[in-house]
């Protein structure tokens, strides 16, 4: 907010919440409305946020004697002053906070506050499936990046009663460069898919799962046997999923074994050009932008189902196309009662 | 009521009774003509005709509601067909020269069609020398001697083997060979050649034990069974095609290859006849097709009756399907456009009437049956009352109207017989009378309107087993088409000679595609129609009692509303006559709406109390008042990346290779240009998703190892902006007040929902102010998974279906409940969801897809009856996936019910037809000529129910137990048809429900046999076969089509259509 310093004074011993510590600052610049990131600068002089009540314990505890708060727009945040600067840097970053047009000039990636992040990915349900198997969470938002997978039909042989045998599957027979599915590095080549979305795919046929597997597109859940069993550890994923996942697990053995049947795929490897190589696209996460106020599209009912499935979805992707149309511009503003529908949050059982 | 509608399934055993109370699946009958057809018999006794398919099919026919069918294990074609006479058996030939048995055996009082023996000709008979090839056995014809229970067959070998009927037993040591034959012909006539064939046996009506045998040389034979000597020689030499032996002994006609028939006299002695009296060419002097089959009728009147197929002049007409019938003087060339498979006729065969005195002429045709009236002068031609071609042009849509009140119906049905005059003048002359309808008068009259190529619309009585034609609608008139010429180029052919008559109305030709039916909606109440077709004509009609001539008003409605960068690349519209034009009576144009760009229209509806008609095409959709025949609304839908949308349906080859070419073209494009444009992303991933969306149909196309692409439908795929269902509703869209509403559903999961502003009707007036109407966007749905919407529908407060239009008004439905509390449905392809009204806020849902894998095809909300309580029941969303099978689901609650499998999932064109009733029935087409037709509810079935009087020769005691079929679909209630009330004698229906068997194996309900008591008389006893009661009919349902069903039945020598 360009130069502009409070001074108050606060009870160390009772520092209570967060909530009321953001309040009471909101109370004294009087910014009763503005979103601000709230930071303060520790005893090494590293800028560091305030955004919980841990972590505003911590802040209060530390100070000595003065707690310096930096406050700043949410909009306007500059992501990356937050870490361990040292104290030159830190000038670097007073200048930025204070001249917040600055840092748009020098595009660079942008580490955002934690729930400004979005998952790409998770494994989840580590603790109940055989190590064997994976279960792999795609989240899909918008048209940003394609889901980027094939699969096919094959075979895998299986254990079962009767001796070895051979079973249909459904395998993963590609994965598109730069799509969502090769970006997390969780599905490969030959992986055999089990379920989706909890459903299991055996007696499915490739419509079938194809179909399945598009209809919960915006919350994808498949179970795979990975191809490549060496490799259960989980490479790195930028966000660590829901549950700890770890390979240690003392399940019981299980039974099946598989290999996986290598089918002739080098044919389709000359169909990848076809393909949309985005290189193009920026690599930065893009914010989800809440843009409940615009006028234009009041009457445009956007329903996002299954997003609220995960916690750390800050807001809607409220994908607003306009309406198109030039003859019922009129009609729009018939109804500006219009709000977001609220998601409905069935929670599928996995 | 609703008592039920929230639990939870599967846990609840009440519901569970319920369930199979108000469900089950049965495939009952088979409408319209059979798909291919390969033999033909009819047995005179009885008076049914059997008709049987390439694909090993055997269809029994006799008087309207009267059909049994049956199919053979193997799928192969039916070659012959012989009935034994009187006795309900059928004696079928199949190409793999495999004979099977087939009898109507009386289960509860119906009959059923049932397949008891077969029997293959060994191939190397033993005493017929070891080196005979198989081939020689092949069985060329079958004749069922009149004495008794014996079968003589023909073989491609010359000899003659014997069969016992009744066991299909070879009677070995009666075997006739040729040698034997030879033995009796003079040595110059043998001269070293084989006699080749048999081609034609044929027995004498007063002396059964001669058999009259034809060799393909032209050796014609009498064989005297009895002495086992020949009788008689004739020594043809023209290479035969058919036989026929007079009535009075005194003449053999027998018909050659070369387009000629002969008379042979049987007057004289031993000696062999050398000449026949009369030898003949008709349609000489030019070379000749042959003639394939000649019949002899003798009539008291005088004269007799030649009727012969084929036989035409090969240079000029030997393209065409020809039925020759000549009596005296009188010569009738019958043309008919397609393949002449077989004929009979129907005449008296008491062996003590002198005379055959042929009534009637029946010729199968590949796509259709011809009945001549033989009696009537000039031989008119008699309609069918069943076996419709409901294929004479190709069908393009179907739909159907329950419960048409008893007025419209009557209209329809006169405005049908101002159309065919012959229609009532001829009805009681159909000459195929045989058997006994059980079925009761059904309850309520059904629907059937077929929308064809050629731009009719047929109209179909579907109330009952045989769907009978009952109108005929054609709206090619309004046009003008290039084919107006064809009419005069028929007449003069006429003229010639030949003397061709055209028969049947068989015609796949169709004049202009353009005026293919698309969609058809009827108000039942009003008698106004829409008829909607391929070049986005919209037309609605009135139906009139008389003629009148009168214009009809055009308007146009620019569906792209300015929207640039579109040029429309299919078909032109029509262009409409000008001027007064003269209308039959039945339905008459009023005012005809064309769409533009004119692509075919995808869906319409009609709000006959508004006068509104709304109707979509791949472009947008539109709203126009008829009754002031203004334009009241028009919506673009196209999205702007959409290319394939302005293509016409008739480019579709063309298309696809121009697609492909553009594809390509874009992505190169776009790779040039995707380095300078990274600026702006969003437009760069639109495009990207462009050509990833065009991209996906040829991968499919070309890779060979499968491979599906997951991933989602974006909002520019192709097509996305195609219509596909709209939707009048009486709702809440706004605030608290409800009104008028249309609702609009496109391929990409969009909704519109338009607040309609109609002009309130002055009160006692028919017709509304001349007001305009007004319509405004009320609500936007995009769905979030934007797959196409299928169907959207309004619930009322208590969970229904709003009524159609006038039927609250009315009195003939449950008014709604209009306190508030609507929903609306809306069915998504892969999704039902229920959102409450006016605050669009989801209620329930089923992924459908996300849970089976498959994806709605057709929806349809249906009531379903219980047949346990008499006025309780449910209403249901029924709904028929890509893979053939249908599902049922609570409503709102959307709770899965039942789920049977249908249709093959290969199957497309008839997934693709389906059409749902309101009652829980459906059709859908089996081949291009049949409409199968099921029930999905446990009380409303319509399917044959007959009797027949059969009497065999033998004791009854051979009638075997025969194991009652397993029910195909577990439930195993017994079925009340279609009426509620019960037939004869029955205990009360409400009892039968409770005592419905909860196994689904306990398929024949003991009480079957318990009130045997109450034995039916309908029956006749004069044949030895066992009466049983008429009671309890079981509602069981064996398809042949359904292969699960095949092997899950366990009937151990046959596979069997019971009827």
């Amino acid at each position: 907010f360009g130069a502009e310093f409070r001074r108050f004074s606060l009870e160390r011993s009772k520092p209570g919440k967060f909530e009321e510590f953001y309040g009471l600052l909101q109370h004294v610049h009087k910014i009763p409305n503005v979103d601000v990131l709230v930071g303060y600068a520790d005893i090494h002089g590293d800028l560091l946020p305030i955004n919980n009540d841990d972590n505003y314990h911590k802040a209060v505890s530390t100070a000595n004697p003065l707690l310096r708060i930096f406050i700043q727009k949410k909009e306007e945040a500059d992501y990356s002053a937050f870490g361990t600067d040292t104290l030159i840097k830190k000038k670097n970053v007073l200048t930025n906070v204070l001249r917040p047009d600055n840092h748009r000039k020098k595009p660079h990636i942008v580490i955002s506050m934690p729930q400004d992040f979005r998952p790409v990915s998770s494994i989840i349900d580590v603790d109940i499936l055989p190590e064997t198997h994976r279960r792999v969470r795609l989240y899909k938002y918008g048209t940003e990046k394609p889901l980027g997978f094939y699969i096919r039909d094959g075979s895998s042989v299986r254990v079962t009663p009767h001796g070895l045998e051979k079973v249909p599957g459904i395998f993963i027979s590609r994965l598109v460069p730069g799509g969502l599915a090769q970006s997390t590095g969780l599905l490969a080549v030959n992986d055999e898919v089990l379920e989706v979305n909890g459903i299991e795919v055996s007696g499915k046929s490739l419509d079938q799962v194809t179909d399945m597997m598009i209809a919960n597109s915006r919350n994808l859940i498949i179970t795979v046997r990975p191809a490549n069993q060496r490799n259960n550890v989980v490479r790195n994923s930028r966000t660590s999923g829901s549950s700890g996942q770890s390979t240690d697990n003392s399940l019981v053995g299980y039974p099946q074994q598989m290999e996986p049947s290598l089918e002739p795929e080098d044919e389709d490897s000359d169909e990848d050009d076809i393909v949309i190589e985005d290189n193009g696209v920026p690599q930065q996460i893009p914010k989800a932008v809440p843009e409940a106020e615009s006028l234009e599209s009041l009457t445009q009912v956007e329903l996002s189902f299954e997003s609220g499935q995960n916690g750390f979805i800050p807001s809607h992707d409220v994908s607003l196309a306009p309406v198109a149309s030039g003859t019922n511009t009129e009609f729009d503003t018939r109804a500006p009662d219009q709000k977001l529908l609220e998601e409905d949050g069935t929670i599928i059982t996995l | 009521m609703m008592k039920f509608r929230f639990r939870r399934q599967g846990a609840d055993p009440q519901r569970e009774k319920l369930k199979q109370e108000l469900f089950a699946f049965h495939k009952t009958v088979e409408h319209g003509f059979p798909n291919q057809p390969s033999a033909l018999a009819f047995d005179p006794e009885l008076r049914i005709m059997a008709i049987g398919t390439r694909s090993g099919a055997v269809k029994i026919y006799g008087a309207p509601g009267v059909e049994f069918t049956g199919l053979h294990r193997d799928a192969a074609t039916v070659t012959q067909m012989h009935f034994l006479p009187g006795q309900g058996r059928l004696l079928t030939l199949l190409d793999d020269s495999s004979l099977h048995l087939w009898e109507i055996v009386h289960h509860n009082g119906c009959a059923h069609l049932e397949e008891a023996l077969s029997f293959q000709l060994p191939s190397r008979p033993g005493f017929d020398g070891a080196s005979t090839p198989s081939s020689l056995t092949r069985i060329t014809v079958v004749l069922l001697m009149a004495a008794g229970n014996t079968a003589a067959l023909g073989t491609e070998g010359g000899s003659i083997y014997f069969l016992d009927v009744t066991t299909l037993t070879l009677l070995e040591r009666q075997t006739l060979s040729p040698d034997e034959v030879l033995r009796s012909v003079p040595d110059d006539y043998r001269c070293g050649k084989a006699l080749g064939p048999v081609e034609s046996l044929q027995g004498h009506l007063r002396d059964p034990t001669k058999i009259l045998i034809g060799y393909s040389r032209g050796l014609l034979v009498i064989w005297n069974q009895a002495a086992q000597c020949v009788d008689h020689i004739f020594l043809g030499n023209q290479q035969l095609e058919s036989l026929c032996w007079g009535r009075n002994s005194g003449t053999i006609i027998s018909s050659h290859s070369d387009g000629s028939y002969a008379i042979w006299p049987m007057d004289t002695g031993g000696s062999p006849t050398l000449q026949p009296s009369i030898a003949t060419i008709p349609y000489g002097p030019f070379p000749c097709k042959a003639i394939n089959k000649i019949l002899w009728r003798n009539c008291e009147s005088g004269g007799h009756f030649i009727i012969f197929s084929g036989g035409m002049p090969r240079a000029s007409y030997g393209d065409r399907h020809c039925v020759s019938v000549l009596r005296a003087e009188t010569l009738v060339t019958l043309d008919f456009t397609s393949r002449i498979i077989d004929f009979f006729t129907v005449h008296s065969t008491r062996p003590e009437d002198e005379f055959d005195d042929p009534q009637a002429l029946a010729v199968l045709l590949e796509e259709e049956l011809v009945v001549l009236d033989l009696q009537t002068p000039g031989w008119p031609s008699v309609p069918a009352p069943y076996l419709a071609p409901l294929h004479s042009s190709a069908i393009t849509c179907s739909a159907h109207v329950a419960n048409v009140p008893a007025k419209l119906w009557a209209r329809i049905v006169s405005a049908g017989e101002q159309q065919s005059p012959q229609l009532i003048s001829s009805a009681s002359s159909w000459p195929i009378t045989g058997g006994r309808n059980l079925a009761q008068e059904p309850s309520q009259r059904g629907l059937l309107l077929t929308g064809h190529e050629d731009g009719t619309v047929r109209f179909w009585d579907a109330s009952g087993v045989a769907l009978r034609p009952l109108y005929k609608l054609s709206t090619a008139g309004l046009f003008q088409t290039d084919c107006e010429h064809t009419d005069s180029l028929g007449q003069a052919a006429e003229d010639d000679w030949p003397p061709f008559r055209k028969v049947g109305c068989f015609d796949p030709y169709s004049d202009d595609p353009r005026l293919g039916v698309q969609k058809v909606a009827l108000c039942k109440y009003t008698a106004q129609m829409v008829v909607a077709g391929t070049a986005g004509q919209v037309l609605v009609l009135e139906l009139s009692d008389v003629p009148t001539e009168q214009a009809v008003s055009v308007a146009s409605i620019d569906l792209l509303q300015d929207r640039e960068g579109f040029t429309w690349k299919g078909h032109e519209r029509l262009s409409p006559r000008t001027g007064p034009l003269p209308w039959p009576a039945g339905f008459q144009p009023r005012v005809l709406v064309q769409c533009l760009p004119p692509a075919a229209v995808t869906a319409v509806t009609l709000h006959a109390e508004w006068s509104l008609v709304a109707f979509g095409t791949s472009h947008g959709f539109g709203l126009f008042d008829y009754q002031r025949k203004s334009p009241v609304l028009a919506r673009c839908t196209l999205h702007p990346n959409d290319s394939l949308a302005m293509e016409g349906p008739l480019s579709r080859v063309k298309s696809l290779k121009k697609s492909l070419r553009q594809s390509f073209r874009r992505i190169r494009k776009s790779r040039v240009s995707g380095k300078k444009r990274v600026a702006n992303a969003n437009s760069k991933l639109q495009e990207a998703n462009a050509q990833l969306a065009e991209q996906a149909c040829p991968h499919d196309v070309e890779m060979t190892p499968v491979q599906r692409r997951i991933e989602p439908r974006s909002a520019d795929d192709s097509l996305s902006g195609v219509v596909r269902c709209l939707y009048f509703a009486d709702t809440f869209l706004r605030d608290a007040h409800h009104g008028p509403t249309m609702w609009a559903g496109t391929n990409s999961g969009s909704v519109f929902a338009y607040a309609l502003e109609v002009p309130a009707a002055v009160a006692g007036g028919e017709k509304r102010p001349e007001r305009a109407v007004e319509a405004v966007l009320g609500k936007e749905v995009q769905l979030m998974h934007r797959a196409p919407v299928v169907a959207i529908a309004v619930l009322d407060g208590r969970g229904r279906p709003l009524p159609e239009p006038y039927e609250a008004s009315r009195d003939l439905a449950q008014a709604p409940d209009m306190q508030g509390g609507h929903a609306v449905l809306i069915a998504s392809e892969e999704q039902f969801k229920v959102f409450t009204l006016p605050k669009v806020s989801a209620k329930t849902k089923f992924k459908l897809t996300a849970h089976e894998g498959c994806r709605v095809r057709k929806v349809a909300l249906a009531t379903f009856a219980s047949v346990a309580c008499e006025d309780y029941a449910e209403t249901c969303l029924a709904c028929l996936t890509n893979l053939g099978d249908v599902h049922v689901f609570s409503v709102p609650g959307l709770r899965p019910q039942v789920q049977y499998s249908c249709i093959r999932k290969e199957d497309i064109s008839g997934i693709a037809s389906c059409v749902f009733t309101r009652h829980g029935q459906g059709f859908y087409l089996i081949s291009p000529s049949e409409f199968e037709r099921f029930s999905l509810s446990a009380r409303n079935i319509t399917e044959p129910l007959c009797s027949l009087d059969i009497s065999w020769p033998r004791d009854a005691t051979r009638a075997r137990v025969q194991e009652s079929p397993k029910l195909s679909q577990a439930n195993g209630n017994p079925s009340i048809i279609l009426a509620p009330q019960s037939r004869d004698g029955s205990p009360d229906p409400t009892l039968k429900g409770a005592d419905t068997p909860e196994l689904p194996e306990s398929t024949l309900s003991p009480m079957s046999i318990d009130s045997a008591t109450s034995a039916d008389t309908t029956l006749d006893t004069t044949g030895d076969v066992t009466v049983e009661d008429v009671k309890d009919f079981l509602g069981s349902e064996e398809s042949e089509r359904n292969l699960r069903n095949l092997t899950e039945d366990e009937a151990p020598t046959c596979t069997i259509l019971i009827k």
